[in-house]
């Protein structure tokens, strides 16, 4: 079974961003990046399928800049086999990723695509279950838990009032969640050998696709500051003020 | 153009998140009609039908929508699309599940998590977990969204829209409903919930959260948590509160033993009060929180239980 893991570098989760004065977007200017925290669960799902013995081969792809090349020597350090980088400077959206990813996919033919279910960046949530669409996939979002079963995957899914178990009919897409698995740090041999493995790189014009922005961003503002309040001394004093500052009891 | 919200509901009642969803696409411009999918779910389209601004309730009654599972939602959805500029529901877990499947399907862009409608094509979202409010604009005849609900008051219940069937579209039948475990309780809703207690790490395990549970009871609240708690199996993932779980703006948001991460405060810092209990003084929680008290948690929790009894509750 071939998985192919698309992975997005984004910034590093700890940064606290700033807001570029003239409203543009979001300052990216020596700011840390890391592959979005629900792409490298995806790897690791998929290595595990492989130490399982369940995958053959594990593909990972990010559309991006050079850079990129970064984020997928990562996943490569994880276990990946071997990496594509669709490269482009431009910031496109989910529907342009879906589109280039199901040219990959063609391309591939994996069983399998394992994507994270949300890039903290965008905070969109959709480039997987766009795909699955334009691939006529089933999909098995926020999954916290994954089987193969045959020719069909076993998906527990995080939803709003617990969880929910559906089976899918491969070649599937899943979106992980954060329960899925905990990802793996590379080991220093690990880091040495991913060196060696092959990254594919493209040009997004290769894949013929019409991937441009269709959104405007009108502009991009710092959100209303909240003020700290006061510290209370006990508990006493925070009832009264709940009930009789606040009036909230 | 006319907007159509998919409503979110368990086939038994509407779902508070469509009562808000209501608001925001009255606000779109054009008729909002809303779409009832589901299995024998004729009272969730009575209960829609009562919404102000709701022209008409579209109600799809067939047991593959029980579940509301993304792909014959798809396919039911872009069959009826025609008509329509905005295809919008809740961004609760089904809608996420679904909306971007039927916006790739009819080629049009998707807005995720609305929290403002500034005309028919202009959106203001959060990103980077709130840290930036971008305001984007659609300059096409098709769209798709989510909407925050809690972004939104909640509609009216004056209105009387008519209530029409539509048929079921062929299921795709690429994916099946297997079984669920829903979180049982008889507290209120998490997002929808006028209070809400929560709890971190420094609870330090699942069988400390019946003191907050007893705090919630007093109150008539919800309880959630952070991500930390629920990775440690604490309580279940549906408790979780932030920018990947669920988004919460109560009167009061009482968080305990959570040190205020930005991916935790994504998802509560539009609260109206916030209540920090924290025995660290620097925690970054008490930055939003208006009241904060310093103290371990183990002797303030019974406290505020007991000063609350005291106070009446
Ligand atoms: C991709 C991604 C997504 C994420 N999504 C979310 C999300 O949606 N929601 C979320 O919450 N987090 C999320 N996180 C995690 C987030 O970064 C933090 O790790 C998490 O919020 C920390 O939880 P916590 O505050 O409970 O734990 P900690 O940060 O460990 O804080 C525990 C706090 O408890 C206090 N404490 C300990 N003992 C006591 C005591 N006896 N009395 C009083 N206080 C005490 C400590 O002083 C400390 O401040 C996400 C992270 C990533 C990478
Ligand atoms: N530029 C990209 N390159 C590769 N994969 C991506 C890219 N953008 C998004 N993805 C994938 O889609 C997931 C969800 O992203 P989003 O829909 O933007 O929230 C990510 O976790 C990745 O797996």
């Amino acid at each position: 079974m071939k998985i192919l893991v698309p992975v997005k570098r984004v910034v590093d989760y700890n940064v606290k961003i700033r807001v570029k004065p003239d409203q543009t977007g979001v300052d990216l200017a020596n700011v840390k990046m890391s592959m979005n925290p629900f792409c490298e669960i995806a790897v690791e799902e998929a290595v595990r399928l492989q130490e399982a013995g369940t995958a053959t081969e594990i593909i990972v792809v990010s559309v991006g800049p050079t850079q990129a090349q970064e984020t997928i020597r990562t996943a490569l350090a994880m276990g990946a086999d071997r990496g594509i980088l669709v490269k482009t400077d431009d910031d496109l959206e989910p529907l342009g990723i879906a589109k280039v990813l199901k040219a990959v996919v063609e391309a591939e033919s994996p069983d399998l695509v394992i994507l994270g279910k949300q890039a903290i960046d965008g905070d969109n949530n959709q480039t997987g279950q766009m795909l699955s669409a334009l691939l006529g996939w089933s999909q098995g979002t926020f999954a916290s838990e994954l089987g193969i079963d045959g020719d069909k995957v076993n998906v527990t899914r995080e939803i709003d009032g617990g969880l929910q178990s559906v089976k899918l009919s491969m070649p599937a897409i899943i979106t992980t969640d954060l329960r899925l698995n905990e990802p793996r740090y590379a080991s220093l041999p690990n880091i040495m050998k991913a060196k060696k493995k092959p990254i594919d790189e493209k040009q997004l014009a290769e894949y013929g696709v019409d991937a441009a922005p269709r959104l405007e961003i009108v502009k991009v503002a710092e959100p209303a500051e909240r003020e700290a309040g006061v510290k209370v001394e006990t508990v006493g004093e925070l009832v009264d003020k709940l009930k009789n500052e606040a009036g909230v009891l | 153009m006319n907007t159509l919200l998919i409503a979110e509901h368990n086939n038994e009642t509407l779902a508070d998140a469509t009562v808000k969803a209501a608001t925001a696409a009255a606000q779109m411009g054009g008729e909002c009609h809303v779409l009832v999918a589901g299995s024998g779910c004729a009272a969730v389209a009575d209960a829609a039908a009562k919404l102000d601004g709701v022209a008409k309730v579209l109600l799809a009654d067939d047991a593959q929508y029980a579940k509301q599972l993304a792909e014959p939602m798809a396919a039911l959805v872009v069959g009826m699309a025609d008509g329509y500029a905005t295809i919008a529901s809740p961004a609760s877990t089904n809608g996420k599940n679904f909306m971007p499947r039927i916006a790739a399907l009819l080629d049009c862009s998707q807005i995720s998590d609305i929290t403002a409608v500034l005309d028919t094509n202009t959106f203001e979202r959060p990103i980077y977990a709130g840290n930036a409010i971008q305001t984007v604009k659609v300059n096409e005849g098709k769209k798709a969204v989510t909407i925050r609900s809690t972004a939104f008051a909640a509609a009216g219940d004056g209105g009387s829209a008519a209530v029409e069937a539509v048929n079921a579209a062929d299921n795709p039948g690429l994916s099946e409903f297997v079984n669920e475990e829903l979180t049982k309780s008889d507290r209120p809703e998490l997002t929808s919930a006028k209070i809400v207690v929560s709890g971190g790490r420094g609870m330090q395990s699942g069988d400390n959260f019946p003191m907050l549970e007893k705090i919630a009871d007093k109150l008539g609240a919800a309880v959630g948590a952070s991500r930390a708690a629920v990775d440690a199996g604490f309580v279940p993932n549906d408790y979780q509160v932030g920018q990947t779980g669920k988004v919460v703006a109560p009167e009061l948001y009482i968080a305990v033993g959570i040190s205020g991460a930005i991916q935790h405060l994504a998802g509560m810092k539009d609260s109206k009060v916030i209540v920090a209990i924290n025995k660290d003084e620097e925690a970054p929680i008490f930055q939003v929180a208006d009241y904060g008290l310093v103290a371990d948690l183990f002797t303030a929790v019974p406290e505020l239980e007991e000063e609350l009894g005291k106070a009446g509750l």
